[in-house]
């Protein structure tokens, strides 16, 4: 029985839909705005707390970045306008999806580079086993292969 | 040959311990700057100061300068504040204040107790320059050159070491440029 408890208690941590840090008074009165700056906050990082994204955060500068963003939506930009505009003063850094270029291709392949090797290597090693040698027995083996087929005599 | 193969796993191994090994001694909350290398934004900003022109674009330019964000509320900063003081009193290098994300009453009750090093000063009290600048945390300075581009961000406060060994000789060499 308190298993039982336990488990639906991690259950309803697990599933628990974590508190968002907008406040109220940041919101856009237009709910179509309001719904891509929230789609936009959630792909940017919070430089202090840096593992959250903006919209999770309760730090004063992820409060300013949140109106940042509904400022540039209320002046027109489109969503990538918006990025980009935070991009330009914090970096890619402030991504939480880094784009894909010179100094971040290896951080993209190399999952499916260690896959491949995984694989490769596995490969290898199959062929290795699966390649008995196919020619005919010599005489030697043959008589050895007959001895030890041979039923054992019982011992005394 | 063919058994060295077998090395390959320990050696990529060893190059992800090396990586993560030298990703220890890095400071996280140290971002490189978007910012180096370009323009300071054009701004204009409130004075702090009773009777004060307030701080804006044109004030950087045709000298090398550092501009400080800081804030009384900010810990750092006023472990920072000291050797910005003896800076300016020395006259080694002009100076410029954000008083960031508080209002100019508590700015200016800041630099009556605690020193005032700026030559100009302006209240970013809605925090949107810091935002423009990439701003992350207090103090961050940086420094600009005589045409108003930023060159160097420091991040964290100016102690006097790190004035002599990372912003010193910056400034100096800012200042021989023409």
């Amino acid at each position: 029985m308190n298993a039982v408890k336990t488990l639906l208690a991690v259950l309803a941590m697990t599933f628990a839909a974590h508190a968002l840090a907008v406040e109220p008074g940041e919101m856009l009165p237009d709910p179509v705005l309001e719904q891509r700056a929230r789609e936009i906050s959630t792909h940017l990082r919070c430089v202090v707390c840096q593992n959250q994204t903006i919209d999770d955060s309760d730090a004063p500068l992820a409060h300013d970045m949140r109106l940042l963003v509904r400022e540039r939506l209320t002046a027109g930009d489109t969503d990538g306008e918006v990025l980009d505009y935070i991009v330009a003063r914090y970096g890619n850094f402030v991504l939480l999806r880094p784009p894909f270029q010179a100094n971040t291709w290896v951080l993209w392949i190399a999952p499916f580079a260690v896959l491949a090797l995984a694989l490769a290597g596995l490969l290898m090693q199959m062929r290795g086993r699966a390649a008995p040698s196919s020619a005919p027995l010599t005489e030697e083996e043959r008589a050895l292969l007959q001895q030890r087929l041979a039923p054992k005599k019982e011992r005394v | 040959m063919r058994r060295l193969i077998w090395f390959i796993p320990f050696a990529i191994f060893a190059a992800i311990a090396y990586a993560s090994w030298l990703g220890l001694g890095r400071d996280p909350s140290v971002l490189p700057s978007a910012l180096i290398d370009q323009p300071m934004p054009a701004f204009a900003l409130q004075p702090v100061r009773e009777r004060d022109p307030g701080f804006s674009r044109t004030d950087l330019e045709g000298q090398v300068a550092l501009v400080n964000v800081f804030a009384s509320w900010c810990g750092p900063c006023r472990v920072e504040h000291p050797t910005l003081v003896a800076l300016a009193s020395q006259q080694r290098v002009t100076i410029h204040g954000i008083n960031w994300k508080e209002t100019p009453e508590q700015g200016r009750a800041y630099l009556a107790e605690a020193g005032d090093p700026y030559t100009r000063i302006g209240s970013d009290e809605n925090g949107r320059l810091a935002l423009d600048l990439g701003v992350t945390g207090a103090p961050e300075t940086f420094i600009v050159d005589r045409t108003g581009r930023i060159r160097y961000k420091q991040v964290g406060p100016i102690t006097p070491e790190v004035w002599t060994q990372s912003i010193a000789p910056i400034v100096s060499r800012l200042e021989s440029e023409p």
